[in-house]
């Protein structure tokens, strides 16, 4: 059914807004651009006239376009966005404003180096403060997003691992909790992967674990905090174990932000860690992307660092760019082009020189604090996976939803109606109907509160009885309701095209 | 703390209600000895000010372009960025939101993706793009791994045209899969065969327009002997500025295109973050890599968009998805998007014409030169020179004169002595005539 209430469709600030294409009005831009000077063209026959297909429109309906669209957006700015493992906390404006300065944006990798000082120095500057942070001595810093941090990690690994005459390894250990991303990575890196099970205090199983260490085994990759939101406490046991067998040991660190300024990395056994400088270093999410991901490295890896990286020198800094010669002599080549996330660099050295260590050190500790406090007063009604305190993250199965017929998702779709951006659904894996909340050192007492009085009333009204089918229609109030995610896969259509031939086309790719 | 909402009082409150005596007690499994040698010799808390002044130090130290001609390209050029641009990109709705996860409050990223997917495709002459990877580099090895998974071959031909870091980014991915790639020697004169070299047991071959040097080509009838012998011809874009003039890569009969959209999306930023652009056949989207948006309806029946075929993807497929990647380049997209909609068909064509215009007139003044020969015939904003000495001294000459007058291509490729005379030069929209005179001038000085 749809609405009718109003004539065009709106609903006072819903508006409707069509596709860019529906609006073209033929010709015209948004763009005036100077005209060209006359010259001889040197296009071979490669030019071409055929028309393109992309919609014309001006300044005004551009500008009104994207505001609309952006109203159809749930942010961090506008409301509390508990999604567990992403850390969606506050993007401080001055960090937007100094990756703006034409010093950082307006200049070129491959600029002589002579000229590109300060981009150097603020490289070198934030992989400073990374590797003090974790106490490890070295740091890639190409890694484009946390994914790309495991792959670097894991390519040190690999290579360490043929240098010493141990390439045979070919196993992964990872645990069944693990982020998607993880075994994902192993298999990019040409490893086998097996799953290490959970104890039923949510920690790796460290005798599993140890049973499945052979001379097969390249590494152990372990997410602390873990996905469940709890330290490892057997961490420098786990560390000491997997050397013993000779393989090296990684840690995801999606969720350092639990640990800045209260224990370094290093003094845990790590190797290899990447850091998610769109998570721990608040950098924006961008509703998607973009990140950075620097992997931290030990000793044992250090010098598989892949190109390119800042050097020090006499005469200032320089960039070594050629793995195979110099200080890349063993390095294993490149991952990404040019200087890595240079803007998302800037972004998080301000955020960090802001916050300074004492800063940081308060705000895993705050982080933890409205996690846990979020575990209290949520157990209210809900039912916390695992007993005890939590770090920066709290996650809860469905058992108090046994036999009402409401599921996880109905309730964070209710939860949507009350005007807060779900939590992390069915991920980790190892709990049942997870619901994984990370609330954040960004969020108040009050949003908090507001926050438990709203899930509270849904867990207690999904108790009630009876209202399964209530809790399957939210949400209600958004932009849109529940959305037909099985017709979207079955039949694709992703793209736009005139009336008509999307049909016949999305016809042959459904088969 | 600025950043930080708790007060001294809420922290007690809430302490109280955990029922711990202190925010340290709430690190108790954290192994003590550990905790003990947390020392950190670093600085503390700053101002908004005291930050803005440290930093505009560091950034002070760099010449920008702003302050200098500049003439750098090789795949991180420099255009003209609309002010409505940057104030789209920078509302808090866009910047601050996660991936879409949660389409019923995420119809305005959602949209914005299926309206980027379209434009990449049309653009492209492709029939699907996807919703963005990292960049330029790390979009062309996902092409070459996705070639591998459609053909099951395990061999990638990389031209002499490409990227060397689409090249190595691409070279690196294959190792490790234990795929093996042939790369072609860096071809700056144009005269390499590829055709001669596509056999059965090629996944795909790997090419580049305009190429690394310049050169503009059409790779129809490589495509053809790729399609004859099972191969997929994958063509990267790393100026997609080229298509508003160019033939298309999809009218070559490409089936993967890759390449990067920083030129049209963002500032120079020292290389990053950019944004990958993926593209294909219909026929291929379940071995895509990467998210894509998708149309459906509500339960209302209203048209709205939703993340789909996720079952390709690490969240759903772990070990077997066809990539690891999670964060993409989502608002780098969004910002690509915001300024194709900008231009338009109109604009986006007379932007590729301007920046033809442009590079075409250095050249005809370069040809004035003694001692610079340009190398390819035919080229879109963007071209090596042959000089009479080595570039790389020219060009520090030329910064001492507050020129950023091109990028020796040694710096690329240190190994090949024959390489050592070849500048890369690139002219766009914001070089105007007094820039181009500026450089020939000071390029006739060093040069004599
Ligand atoms: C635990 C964990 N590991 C890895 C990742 C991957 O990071 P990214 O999205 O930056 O690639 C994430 C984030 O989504 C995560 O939560």
């Amino acid at each position: 059914m749809i609405n009718t209430i109003t004539t065009s469709g709106h609903r006072a600030l819903q508006i409707e807004q069509p596709l860019i294409f529906e609006l073209d009005t033929g010709g015209s831009t948004a763009v005036d651009l100077p005209a060209a000077p006359k010259v001889r063209t040197r296009l071979g026959d490669l030019r071409s006239d055929k028309p393109i297909g992309l919609p014309g429109l001006s300044e005004p309906e551009v500008v009104r376009h994207y505001t609309r669209l952006s109203q159809k957006n749930y942010s961090i700015d506008t409301g509390f966005y508990p999604l567990g493992s992403c850390t969606m906390k506050h993007n401080p404006r001055l960090n937007e404003k100094m990756a703006r300065l034409p010093g950082f944006a307006d200049i070129h990798p491959y600029q002589p180096q002579s000229t590109a000082q300060g981009a150097y120095e603020l490289i070198d500057t934030l992989a400073h403060w990374l590797k003090t942070l974790t106490g490890m001595p070295a740091v890639a810093m190409s890694p484009a997003a946390g994914a790309h941090g495991e792959l670097c990690g894991l390519m040190c690994i690999r290579t360490a691992h043929e240098a010493n005459g141990q390439g045979a390894r070919k196993l992964v250990l990872v645990p069944e909790s693990a982020h998607g991303t993880n075994p994902a990575t192993a298999a990019l890196c040409g490893y086998r992967v097996e799953s290490i099970p959970a104890t039923a205090l949510g920690r790796v199983d460290i005798n599993a674990m140890r049973a499945k260490l052979s001379s097969d085994v390249a590494a152990v990759m372990i997410t602390n905090p873990n996905t469940c939101g709890l330290f490892e406490t057997e961490c420098i046991e786990i560390a000491q174990a997997v050397h013993a067998a000779g393989a090296y040991f990684y840690m995801d660190g999606a969720n350092f932000n639990a640990l800045v300024g209260r224990v370094r990395i290093a003094d845990l056994g790590v190797d290899a860690m990447h850091i998610n400088l769109h998570k721990t270093f608040s950098t924006p999410h961008g509703g998607g992307g973009p990140g950075a991901g620097p992997t931290v490295l030990s000793a044992a890896l250090a010098a598989f660092v892949p190109v390119p990286f800042v050097v020090r020198g006499a005469n200032g800094f320089s960039v070594v760019e050629h793995a195979g010669t110099g200080a890349a002599q063993k390095s294993f080549g490149r991952m990404k082009g040019f200087q890595g996330q240079f803007g998302v660099f800037v972004r998080a050295l301000s955020y960090i020189l802001a916050m300074g260590v004492d800063g940081l050190r308060q705000a895993s500790g705050d982080a933890v604090l409205n996690a846990n406090y979020l575990r209290v007063k949520l157990s209210a009604e809900l039912t916390p996976a695992f007993d005890g305190i939590c770090m920066h993250e709290v996650v809860f199965d469905d058992s108090f939803l046994k036999n009402t017929g409401v599921s996880t998702l109905d309730v964070a779709k209710a939860l949507i109606d009350e005007g807060f951006h779900p939590m992390t659904m069915y991920f980790p894996l190892v709990v049942h109907g997870a619901l994984l909340m990370e609330p954040t050192e960004t969020e108040s007492k009050a949003t908090l509160d507001q926050f438990i009085a709203s899930l509270l009333a849904l867990a207690r009204k999904a108790k009630q009885g009876d209202q399964a089918e209530w809790f399957k229609g939210s949400p209600r109030l958004a932009p849109r309701r529940r959305l037909d995610e099985i017709q979207a896969a079955r039949k694709p259509v992703l793209r736009w095209r005139k009336a008509d031939v999307n049909v016949a086309v999305t016809k042959q790719a459904a088969e | 703390m600025r950043y930080l909402p708790l007060s001294d009082q809420n922290r007690a409150e809430m302490l109280g209600s955990v029922g711990v005596a202190s925010v340290d007690d709430l690190f108790a499994d954290i192994p003590a000895a550990a905790k003990a040698k947390a020392k950190f010799d670093l600085s503390n808390t700053m101002s908004e000010m005291e930050v803005e002044r440290v930093l505009s130090a560091v950034a002070a130290k760099n010449l920008n372009a702003s302050q200098a001609p500049s003439f750098l390209g090789a795949g991180n050029y420099r255009h003209h960025t609309p002010a409505s641009l940057d104030y789209i990109i920078q509302r808090g709705e866009f910047l601050t939101a996660y991936t879409p996860y949660q389409p019923e409050i995420s119809q305005g990223t959602l949209q914005a993706i299926y309206e980027f997917q379209t434009q990449v495709a049309l653009i492209t002459g492709m029939e699907v793009a996807n919703a963005s990877m990292y960049d330029g580099a790390t979009a062309c090895a996902e092409a070459a791994t996705m070639a591998c998974r459609v053909t099951k071959r395990a061999k990638v031909l990389v031209s002499g045209s490409v990227h060397p870091h689409y090249r190595d980014v691409t070279a690196t991915a294959l190792r490790f899969m234990d795929m093996n790639i042939e790369c072609l020697a860096p071809d700056p004169v144009g005269i390499e065969d590829l055709i001669g070299r596509v056999g059965p047991d090629l996944a795909c071959v790997i090419v580049q327009t305009p190429g690394f040097f310049g050169h503009l080509n059409d790779y129809t009838a490589l495509a053809e002997a790729c399609h004859a012998a099972g191969a997929l011809l994958v063509i990267c874009v790393a100026e997609p500025v080229s298509l508003g003039l160019l033939k298309s890569p999809g009218a070559m009969g490409a089936d993967i295109v890759v390449g990067d959209g920083q030129s049209i999306a963002t500032p120079t930023c020292f290389g990053g973050p950019g944004v990958g652009l993926f593209t294909t056949r219909e026929k291929f989207i379940r071995q895509m890599p990467g998210r894509l948006a998708g149309e459906t309806v509500d339960e209302n029946g209203r048209r709205g968009w939703v993340l789909t075929l996720s079952t390709r993807e690490q969240h759903i497929r772990r070990e077997k998805a066809t990539s690891n990647i999670c964060t993409n380049s989502g608002l780098i997209a969004l910002a690509f998007s915001v300024h194709m909609t900008l231009l338009g068909e109109a604009g986006f064509r007379r932007l590729a014409e301007l920046n033809h215009a442009h590079a075409a007139l250095l050249a005809d003044k370069l040809e004035a030169l003694k001692g610079v020969k340009i190398l390819p015939t035919a080229f879109f904003n963007e071209f090596a020179v042959q000089l009479s000495k080595p570039a790389a001294p020219v060009v520090e000459a030329l910064a001492k004169r507050n020129i950023l007058g091109g990028i020796p291509v040694s710096r690329f490729y240190p190994t090949y002595p024959e390489l050592e005379n070849i500048l890369l030069l690139t002219a766009t929209e914001m070089n105007t005539e007094a820039d181009i005179d500026i450089l020939v001038n000071a390029l006739k000085e060093v040069l004599s």
